[in-house]
């Protein structure tokens, strides 16, 4: 039998999509073989949520604003920890490659960066997924709130965060590829830089004018002041929901972009195969 | 440049003038050559003399200044992923995810190159290469040598027509190493594949290549069959001529064995050839 017939297709979407799901096999040996790995996807979003929900508590004891809007620090805790696993989801998937000396390997099989990029981003998806359940579920048991009570608002606010994530999490690897490992740390603090500005546990209208114009940029900050409102007036702003999709749609081309730019940079300078620990 | 001949079976990798530089650092400089379908061809040379940049060029992991490169008649610069299904490639230098078995790390590549029934190629591969007893422990705890082995059979997933290796045998005993060598010939034969390596083991290179393309400082200095290029510089073997020609010992200074003029082409005239004498 000649290689040809023992290979399936290569072109098209279902090759595409056999590509990818090898990728994302990839990652499941690696979780599968290394508890550490999968405690640390659930340990942080558990702590923090244990953590600010004794604040809630304490704080309704002595605020009416906290017993009218009940759970708006968990529910925002959980939301900022689906941005910031959305966007280390991505990197650090990349950053395994980069730690296994691998991907001289990947880029010489026949995926694709789109397929690698889509890989990664699903990774980044089951990640944040294995991350926030367990913590929700427990804010349930701990608290009596569940974050679920959102209803479909939570869904698009999840995923405008999501891809907001991704989009981090993109130019994050652009740059591991450019800078080497010298540049990992990139991975843990780069989200962390817009957290002052995406009215996370404080309305926008708290900060000055200028700075409001900054946080406007951020689909974050529409995702939270969304939230607020639904949670506190009982009111889904579509306004805010079509300001986040939007910037979203224009931050994720951008990420792809960049990645792709720096990935046609590391090819030519040489950089693929240098790449490692 | 030099073409494969008229009669014989059509190039499966040819390289026209292909120039790699680094800002002021020229790694590959006009580089043309052919190897013909079903055949095992060479590249040699010191370090630096740029084998792993034209290896790296030819599978795209890096992008040259200037040239052409096409695999299986498919122009490398512009369809690059439809030559990839059919190529593969195994170096020292680039590792396989240690914290996967070695099936593991089978599997994801058997799926990543699309295979039917990777389960059946692998357990085929495990047995050729002899990696059955080690396919469940993770590959960061195998030996070099069995490290080695493994990156070959990840090679072969695929039954690639061309097969690019960086220092195949490396880490391997002299009975594995005989052992693989004598599988990568068989392989050759009998898929009609077409192998382009780079090794500093010159017994190798002696017993599978029917071609050599000695390089230094980015250039073709020399070519020819293994045994051509022994006659030609008057040694008893491959290795000695490595010596001469890395260390710049020009064919001229071996006398008589010195070969006609036949061996003229503008990647072999360049500066290199008209450095110091020995």
């Amino acid at each position: 039998m000649s290689a040809d017939a023992k290979l399936a297709g290569t072109k098209g979407p279902a090759a595409a999509w056999r590509r990818m799901q090898a990728m994302v096999l990839r990652y499941v040996y690696l979780y599968r073989g290394s508890w550490p790995r999968i405690l640390e996807l659930a340990y942080w979003p558990t702590l923090q949520m244990i953590m600010w929900g004794f604040l809630t508590i304490f704080l309704a004891s002595k605020s009416g604003f906290f017993v009218q809007a009940a759970g708006v620090l968990i529910a925002a805790v959980l939301l900022w920890d689906v941005l910031f696993r959305s966007s280390l989801g991505v990197s650090l998937s990349f950053l395994e490659e980069m730690w296994s000396r691998n991907l001289g390997h990947i880029f010489v099989s026949p995926l694709r960066p789109g397929e690698f990029v889509a890989a990664l981003t699903l990774m980044s998806l089951i990640r944040v997924l294995i991350g926030i359940v367990p913590a929700s579920l427990l804010a349930i048991w701990l608290y009596a709130y569940s974050i679920f009570d959102m209803g479909l608002p939570l869904i698009a606010f999840f995923a405008n965060l999501q891809v907001m994530g991704w989009s981090f999490g993109l130019i994050v690897c652009g740059l591991l590829m450019r800078y080497g490992l010298g540049a990992e740390s990139i991975a843990w603090f780069a989200i962390f830089a817009i957290a002052p500005f995406s009215a996370i546990y404080y309305p926008l209208s708290v900060m000055p004018d200028w700075l409001q114009w900054i946080a406007g940029v951020l689909p974050s900050t529409h995702v939270f002041e969304g939230m607020r409102s639904v949670l506190v007036e009982k009111t889904f702003r579509t306004d805010l929901l079509i300001n986040a999709v939007a910037l979203n749609a224009a931050y994720l081309s951008a990420a792809v972009a960049v990645f792709l730019r720096f990935f046609r940079s590391a090819r030519e300078r040489g950089l693929i195969l240098q790449i490692g620990e | 440049m030099s073409a494969a001949p008229a009669e014989g079976p059509p190039a499966a990798i040819r390289v026209s003038k292909l120039t790699k530089s680094y800002d002021d650092v020229l790694a590959v400089n006009r580089l043309s050559f052919s190897v013909p379908e079903g055949t095992t061809a060479a590249l040699l040379g010191g370090n630096g003399a740029g084998k792993t940049t034209t290896i790296s060029m030819i599978l795209g992991l890096l992008l040259p200044t200037r040239g052409r490169i096409s695999v299986l008649g498919i122009d490398m610069l512009k369809r690059r992923y439809d030559a990839l299904p059919r190529m593969n490639f195994s170096s020292p230098y680039v590792d396989l995810p240690k914290r996967l078995s070695a099936r593991e790390n089978l599997m994801v590549y058997a799926r990543l190159y699309g295979l039917r029934r990777p389960a059946r190629r692998i357990g085929e591969l495990a047995e050729e290469l002899d990696l059955t007893a080690f396919m469940n422990r993770p590959s960061g705890t195998l030996s070099a040598g069995q490290r080695t082995r493994l990156a070959l059979a990840k090679a072969l997933l695929n039954e690639p027509d061309v097969l690019l290796l960086d220092e195949p045998t490396a880490s391997l005993d002299p009975d594995t190493g005989d052992r693989i060598r004598t599988y990568l010939e068989a392989y050759r034969d009998t898929r009609r594949a077409t192998i382009l390596l780079a090794s500093h083991n010159m017994a190798e290179v002696e017993r599978l290549c029917s071609r050599v393309m000695m390089m230094r400082a980015g250039r073709i200095v020399d070519e020819g069959s293994p045994a051509e290029l022994i006659r030609r510089y008057g040694r008893a073997n491959l290795e000695d001529v490595f010596l001469d020609i890395a260390r710049d010992r020009r064919r001229a200074d071996r006398g008589s064995e010195r070969p006609g003029p036949e061996r003229t082409g503008p990647e072999r005239t360049g500066p290199e050839r008209t450095g110091r004498a020995a």
